[in-house]
């Protein structure tokens, strides 16, 4: 937010916009299994993101000479759905899509033990539907639970949620109106057995206590996003022992 | 295949030297490369810079052009960053359109340059809602041979520092220079093993599993960070990275960007 620019006010009595506490997630829902033909899929909402994560493979690479014969390639695609946001976005990649696909990709490289399958792909296809601010970070807790429904074998889940500053405070899981006048957004992503950040940028203006704050706030809220991304898979799949709802 | 074994040669040797306490080419673990910038180098471009970190060597040019504004911020002016890893400076890069890694560099030096608020764009308005100036920060990789980042931000805002308003080019009349309201710098950092290190080469980016840029304000706050890189960094060490990143910057500031001010 510049100066001279309307200001808006993003705190009142001590609550954010839509009531939150400073240190509060969205509401957050994950369905497990939703689509038929991919390996594995997860279907996530974060506020008012609405997010659609699909994994197919370990399957073959193509082109050819894009394999790895030592170890499975991951393939990351971040996408925004041209009527996810205000002014509809044009379809296909631009660069903006271009660095969080990398980003994200590199978020989960750590975890993935792609040294299982060599010479194969694993595409991970995130499809933003509805956009509010944090979609990177709704992006990734919804590829890792796809990762995991398609049995793709990991160290662990990632989990994904963002910090900022509005109103010189610093606060969690930043909303759209809160992204775009507020004066600092962080999106950080974290292995929450290790304790270990995967992804990490930001823009705006944090001090430097403020973003060692930021940092810790965002962690703690990693873990529970984790233990939200944990009891989704085990209720869907204590589910369908023995209903009949095998895989074809 | 021959120069992925090399890959695993050099990666090695890397460790082997950090395991005995130094860096390949003999420097301290926070120890820049030399660092040079020339300013004013090209003459067509409205501002340029040459910058070289060590071997590596980054031309940065500042074109303006007047253009159309976007229609959320009808009074200002408009950044565009565009970065070119060209194939002569590295026998990785090959020609064709921007892969991820220079739109991600481009995007990096952007976001320190933009979060900064370095340039006033209101001031770039030449009409409201129908003509402002657009500034264009293209970044033309020379050689490559590591931290591309900080020598191609560093290229960018001391290009930014004095670049002149093309006004009479295009039959307008107005200031020909805006100052900058702040220099944004960019320190990088890598890690390898448990070392961290400051400004890597080309051995050393290569070997290394995470790296993270900071970018930082004149009072010391921060305006920018990017991670990339396939490895993990815990709490302790991305704030030591951020506190190097805040302390390196100020030096460079202070020796190549403070007497343009």
């Amino acid at each position: 937010m510049k100066e001279g620019e309307k200001e808006i006010e993003l705190i009142k009595k001590g609550k954010r916009l839509d009531g939150r506490g400073f240190e509060e997630l969205r509401p957050i829902k994950i369905e497990v299994g939703v689509l038929k033909r991919a390996d594995g899929s997860c279907y996530f909402e974060m506020g008012d993101n609405k997010v659609m994560a699909a994994v197919y493979g370990p399957r073959e690479m193509h082109p050819r000479h894009f394999q790895d014969a030592k170890m499975a390639v991951v393939k990351y695609r971040y996408n925004m759905a041209p009527f996810s946001v205000d002014d509809r976005k044009r379809p296909g990649p631009d660069r903006r899509s271009v660095e969080i696909s990398k980003v994200s990709r590199e978020a989960f490289d750590p975890v993935i033990i792609k040294e299982y399958y060599p010479k194969t792909a694993i595409d991970v296809y995130v499809e933003i539907l509805q956009s509010d601010a944090g979609t990177r970070t709704a992006g990734i807790n919804a590829a890792s639970v796809a990762l995991a429904d398609a049995g793709i074998p990991m160290k662990d889940m990632v989990s994904s949620v963002a910090v900022g500053k509005i109103g010189g405070e610093v606060v969690l899981d930043l909303s759209g109106m809160e992204d775009n006048y507020g004066e600092a957004d962080m999106p950080v992503a974290m292995v929450a057995r290790t304790n270990t950040i995967t992804l990490l940028q930001m823009d705006g203006n944090f001090k430097k206590e403020e973003f060692e704050r930021g940092l810790k706030l965002a962690m703690d809220a990693c873990h529970k996003i984790y233990e939200l991304q944990r009891t989704a898979l085990i209720e869907r799949y204590s589910k369908s022992v023995g209903e009949g709802e095998g895989e074809e | 295949m021959g120069l992925e074994v090399m890959d695993d040669i050099r990666k090695d040797y890397v460790y082997d030297v950090l395991r005995s306490g130094k860096r390949v080419d003999g420097r301290g673990f926070r120890e820049y490369r030399a660092i040079s910038v020339e300013r004013d180098v090209m003459k067509r471009a409205e501002g340029s810079a040459l910058v070289k970190i060590g071997d590596t060597e980054v031309l940065v040019g500042v074109k303006l052009a007047p253009g159309e504004p976007f229609s959320d911020a009808p009074d200002k002016g408009i950044i565009m960053t565009n970065a070119e890893l060209v194939p002569m400076a590295s026998p990785e890069f090959e020609p064709g359109p921007p892969n991820e890694n220079s739109v991600e560099l481009a995007r990096v030096v952007d976001r320190g340059i933009r979060s900064s608020e370095a340039i006033d764009l209101e001031k770039l308005c030449i009409e409201e809602g129908e003509k402002v100036w657009m500034i264009f920060i293209d970044i033309h990789v020379l050689d490559n041979d590591g931290n591309l980042v900080d020598a191609a931000a560093l290229g960018a805002i001391a290009s930014l520092l004095n670049f002149r308003i093309p006004n009479e080019r295009h039959g307008l009349t107005g200031e020909d220079t805006l100052p900058m309201r702040d220099t944004p710098v960019a320190v990088t950092t890598v890690k390898i093993g448990g070392n961290i290190l400051a400004d890597p080469n080309l051995y050393e980016a290569n070997a290394a599993t995470s790296r993270l840029t900071v970018i930082s304000n004149a009072d010391g706050a921060l305006s920018g960070m990017q991670k990339s890189g396939n490895g993990e960094l815990k709490e302790e060490e991305i704030v030591e990275m951020v506190k190097i990143g805040i302390e390196k910057a100020k030096e460079i500031r202070e020796t190549f960007l403070s007497n343009f001010l």
